[in-house]
């Protein structure tokens, strides 16, 4: 094949390609927010890809937020148009598509990301555009961006009170477990200075590549080490692959028991409730939670979606950070970021997982911690909690033995 | 002690695994040059299978789930990729590195269909009672479910040899892969030949999608974490060459327990794939290797 | 008048439109975007040189173009972080020294050129020990499926050094440019556009040379040039080692433009949408090859706006249709069809119409 010479049809093509562009560019709306009676916010999930299987349930709590915020009045006045854009589980497409939403859909906020590899790489296209960002996930912390909101548990609300529950416990020699990314990783060094502080033992600490599926391995040494438990950070697959060789190698929560912190009640079938009868979960909400918000949320999400769909600890996340984003839009009487900024600290909200306070200065939220056993029915039943919701302190300041941590 | 019995088992269990899922691909990459990077998706689709069995069957004949399912998925993912073959593949024989952008398109076909069909969620295969705990001796324990494996990839190398040295048909098999063209001037029809391999080929790859429900987890993105440990393995065991990829298997995943128990993880499947090259650098034909009159 | 030919001609139109005229036509989003797609484009290049002209299929390209993207990362992280800190990413994990092989990165006049050379001495030896082997064909391309796999893994598993599955992302200065003013991007898609021109243009010259021959050459039949007496090998070491800068020098160009680097677009499947992009415009045609690069990302941009979740179905689809029906890409379907408009018509008794005269 001898080498051709370009025609210009050929670069015709390019030409095509660049005025596809200008085309879309000049075709794109340019409708304000403010304008026509609606508000326009965005969601940025992935839709597809391998985190799909985990945020495609809580863009639909977003939208049945809005939809109920809708029915009742909207905000200021004005219904909530949600635009939908797909992360694909690759990040340098979220920032494009967060950078989309605010400068050509020109939405008010967005609430979106699920790893905090998506949320690092949208902070950038945020703090830049001064557009406000909600984050629903439970994360390592270390981060508090003027721009986003952080309405998933940071360590000190999920981690720490479940080190708490260990050590009351008497549960002294602990082996770390989790997927080799960021948040196990920063998670489990709070969690050595933790233990050190505390008189506790690690025993040992392993990690496996995300999406690894094989377990043989880590089961033996784990029988070998015979810890009091193990702190599970592993994610997604790993899980699924890690509980199902953990049982059939003869271990149960009996001999071999766990903590996790990213098994909700959307995993637990996916795992197996049979692989998971008895182990236990740190979050800050169960489905099983008791009282009258929690009641009447279940209730719409099924009504919605489906009975057998379940509600976690994002998927409330995220129903809650819509109507604190809406709790705050009305106090400042106006969508600007600025303002909502600027009246956000100290915004009270009942949510089905109890009273949470937006705190102004790391614009994070106060959660409840609540330690859950997985019963046989697959939902998740709380056996403890912190009594009254925790103060975020996403930086660990509070903590003594943390210093020199962030 | 027990913990180096252990960890021998599962370097065997681990190897067990690799050649399960290498098995199907030694058939159509080695006996055909097909690159088929939609490999994981049979498998994927062959644990589907497994799921619907069980829903289908239900709590009753739980116990006979997995059997009845190694059989249909073996159907079902073989008939994939017949058609897959029938469709698309006939028309790429002379041009092999074309079937792997093709092939690569046909599983994101399939993912996107098991999302669909399916959801983006994990879903649940129970393992049966006589499949659940394990054999307890001496203070290890020898888990049914891999011991379950062990047993499947047995028969099923069995039943090759079976098929490739003692039925007539296995002899035009190996005509074709040795010679195609001598194989075609002998009377031996060369695309019903094609058309069964693949087929064999998907349909193995489906039996080990229900095994390998016993042991992880069932999404649509499963496929992708077993695609590369395949291709690894027929390539070290030698293009088509069975008994190659046995050793092959048998070598990466003891390699791969060992490195995994003494460093972590990560580095051992860093390590494995040096050594691969490594080992590419003395034998690049990998370890049994076709003779013929070819260069290489 | 050669150098009015009309190949230059539009060579040099697309140029002054790319380069004057976008700027001032698009948005800076869409522009940003453009240039997002180029880099792309750049890598493109290469592959199609390994590829399209070398036979070699090249799975790993990811790799390249994620070591040209860390180098220029981790240099603007340590010039934001200052003489003698340590960038975010490391103070996070409890580093605080920084280690001593990163410290030449501290130096422009290290790490750019770093950005193109790593990645083109990685591919040298890569290919020096896998080609003295004769390993082709699928073989290679699985091995640089294998390298790209392993290489994302020892990323993520370093993250004190590397920032794990986080990547390098929040940069804030280049070279004392502020990275989010809308002047600074322009700047940058006019430095893209700079860079994809002079590769496109070096690689043509690559090809239409001798080497070009030779390298054509060994992808249509290797034993025999062996047998003429040129060794294949030190040909396609080199093929390989320049497609390997291409990419280096994409991704080089990507972390400032884009603001992010991680393992994610080093793995199996975007080295696989880098490897498709080329399939889909055409190989052995470098214009193909930009051109694929620029349809397939742009495709994917539209496509996940529609629908945002089974657009795979269509990417897949489009790959399917793209190997089978057209096999020599866009381009071919572009010339196949001028084919067709200028054809003559034969008469049924096989004369042509004017011979009949």
């Amino acid at each position: 094949m001898e080498f051709r010479r370009p025609g210009v049809a050929s670069f015709g093509l390019i030409a095509i390609s660049i005025g596809m562009l200008a085309v879309i560019a000049c075709g794109g709306s340019s409708t304000t927010t403010t304008s026509s009676g609606t508000i326009k916010v965005g969601l940025l999930h992935s839709l597809s890809g391998t985190m799909a299987i985990s945020e495609v349930s809580v863009k639909d709590a977003e939208l049945l937020a809005i939809s109920e915020i809708n029915a009742k009045g909207g905000v200021l006045g004005k219904q909530l148009v949600p635009v939908i854009e797909d992360g694909a589980s690759d990040w340098p497409t979220f920032a494009e598509k967060a950078q989309k939403l605010i400068s050509t859909d020109k939405v008010a906020v967005v609430f979106g990301g699920w790893t905090s590899a998506s949320r690092k790489a949208m902070l950038p296209v945020f703090e830049r555009n001064k557009a406000l960002l909600y984050y629903p996930v439970q994360y390592e912390g270390l981060e508090s961006s003027p721009y986003i909101y952080y309405t998933g548990a940071t360590t000190n609300q999920q981690i720490i009170p479940a080190l708490d529950y260990l050590k009351s416990q008497g549960k002294m020699k602990i082996y770390l477990l989790g997927s080799d990314y960021v948040f196990p990783r920063t998670a489990n060094k709070e969690i050595k200075a933790y233990a050190a502080a505390n008189g506790m033992t690690i025993l040992g600490e392993r990690y496996t590549p995300l999406g690894s599926t094989e377990y043989g391995t880590i089961v033996n040494k784990l029988k070998a080490a015979a810890p009091d438990f193990v702190f599970n950070t592993l994610n997604g697959d790993s899980n699924v692959a890690f509980f199902k060789q953990l049982k059939a190698a003869g271990l149960t929560d009996k001999t071999m028991p766990t903590m996790s912190v990213s098994i909700a009640e959307d995993e637990v079938r996916g795992v197996g409730v049979d692989n998971l009868v008895g182990h236990l979960v740190a979050w800050n909400y169960y489905q099983t939670t008791d009282n009258a918000q929690n009641t009447a949320f279940v209730k719409a999400y099924k009504a919605k979606y489906g009975a057998t769909r379940v509600t976690d600890d994002p998927i409330e996340a995220a129903y809650v950070q819509v109507y604190l984003w809406a709790a705050e839009a009305a106090k400042a009487n106006s969508v600007d970021p600025e303002k909502v900024k600027a009246a956000a600290g100290g915004i009270i909200f009942n949510a089905p997982e109890g009273l949470v306070t937006v705190n102004g200065d790391n614009h994070h939220v106060s959660k409840t911690a609540r330690i859950g056993i997985i019963g046989s029915d697959g939902l998740i039943k709380e056996i403890w909690n912190s009594g009254k919701p925790i103060e975020p302190d996403p930086y660990l300041k509070s903590y003594a033995w943390a210093k020199g941590l962030s | 002690m027990e913990i180096w019995v252990s960890q021998l088992f599962t370097g065997i269990s681990l190897a067990s695994i690799l050649l399960l899922v290498a098995l199907g691909l030694t058939f159509t990459f080695g006996q055909m040059n097909v690159v088929n990077m939609a490999h994981g998706e049979f498998i994927m689709a062959g644990a589907y299978t497994a799921f619907v069995v069980q829903g289908v069957l239900g709590a009753q004949l739980l116990s006979i789930s997995i059997p009845v399912a190694l059989v249909l998925a073996f159907v079902v993912a073989g008939a994939i990729g017949l058609l897959m073959e029938r469709t698309i593949l006939r028309r790429l024989y002379s041009r092999p590195l074309d079937t792997l952008v093709v092939t690569w398109g046909v599983s994101l076909i399939l993912q996107q269909l098991a999302r669909m069909i399916f959801g983006a969620q994990n879903v649940e295969v129970k393992a049966p009672s006589w499949l659940s705990g394990g054999l307890a001796l001496h203070g290890v324990t020898f888990p049914y479910s891999r011991l379950f494996i062990l047993a499947v990839v047995v028969v099923a190398i069995a039943a090759i040899w079976f098929l490739m040295n003692r039925v007539p048909y296995g002899r035009q098999m190996r005509a074709v892969v040795q010679h195609r063209q001598l194989a075609a001037t002998s009377g031996i029809r060369t695309h019903s030949v094609d058309a069964t391999t693949f087929f064999v080929g998907s349909g193995l790859a489906g039996m080990a999608g229900v095994a390998l429900t016993l042991l992880g987890p069932i999404g649509p993105t499963l496929g992708t974490n077993y695609l590369v440990d395949a291709f690894l393995v027929v390539v070290v065991g030698g293009l088509g060459q069975l008994p190659g990829a046995v050793i092959a298997a048998l070598a990466l995943g003891l390699l791969n327990a060992t490195l995994e128990f003494n460093t972590n993880a990560s580095l051992a499947r860093v390590l494995v794939f040096v050594a691969i090259v490594a080992f590419l650098q003395f034998r690049p034909q990998g370890l049994i290797a076709l003779r013929t009159r070819a260069l290489r | 008048m050669r150098w009015l030919a009309p190949g230059r001609l539009v060579f040099l139109g697309i140029a002054a439109v790319a380069i004057f005229a976008a700027p001032q036509v698009l948005p800076n989003f869409y522009l940003s975007l453009l240039a997002k797609y180029l880099c792309f484009a750049i890598v493109a290049v290469g592959i199609d040189l390994t590829w399209g002209y070398g036979g070699m299929l090249a799975l790993g390209q990811g790799v390249f173009f994620g070591l040209g993207g860390y180098s220029v990362g981790l240099f603007l992280k340590l010039q934001e972080a200052g003489p003698h800190k340590v960038p975010d990413f490391m103070s996070w994990s409890g580093v605080d020294i920084l280690p001593w092989f990163y410290e030449p990165l501290r130096f422009g006049w290290v790490a750019l050129p770093a950005a193109i050379l790593v990645p083109a001495l990685l591919g040298a030896l890569l290919g020096a020990l896998v080609f003295r082997q004769k390993v082709r064909g699928a073989y290679f391309a699985i091995l640089t499926q294998a390298l790209a796999a392993a290489f994302v893994i020892l990323l993520i598993g370093q993250q004190a050094f590397t920032g794990g599955t986080n990547g390098i992302t929040n940069l804030h200065y280049a070279l004392g440019f502020d990275l989010n003013s809308p002047d600074v991007q322009r700047g940058l898609y006019v430095v893209t556009v700079v860079c994809l021109l002079g590769t496109f243009l070096l690689a043509r010259a690559l090809v239409k040379s001798r080497y070009g021959r030779l390298l054509i050459a060994v992808r249509d039949a290797e034993d025999r040039v062996r047998f003429l007496g040129y060794n294949p090998v030190h040909v396609k070491v080199v093929a390989f080692s320049i497609s390997a800068a291409m990419a280096g020098l994409a991704g080089a160009l990507f972390i400032p433009v884009v603001g992010i680097i991680s393992p994610a677009m080093m793995g199996i499947v975007p080295s696989f949408e880098m490897l498709a992009a080329v399939a889909v415009g055409g190989r052995g045609t470098l214009v193909g090859a930009v051109a694929g690069a620029l349809v397939l990302n742009y495709a994917r941009s539209t496509l996940s706006d529609i629908y945002p979740g089974s657009w795979t179905l269509l990417q897949g689809a489009l790959f399917i249709v793209v190997v089978l029906i057209a096999p020599t890409g866009l381009v071919g379907l572009f010339a196949w069809l001028r084919r067709q408009a200028t054809r003559i018509p034969r008469s049924p008794f096989g004369a042509r119409p004017q011979e009949a005269f």
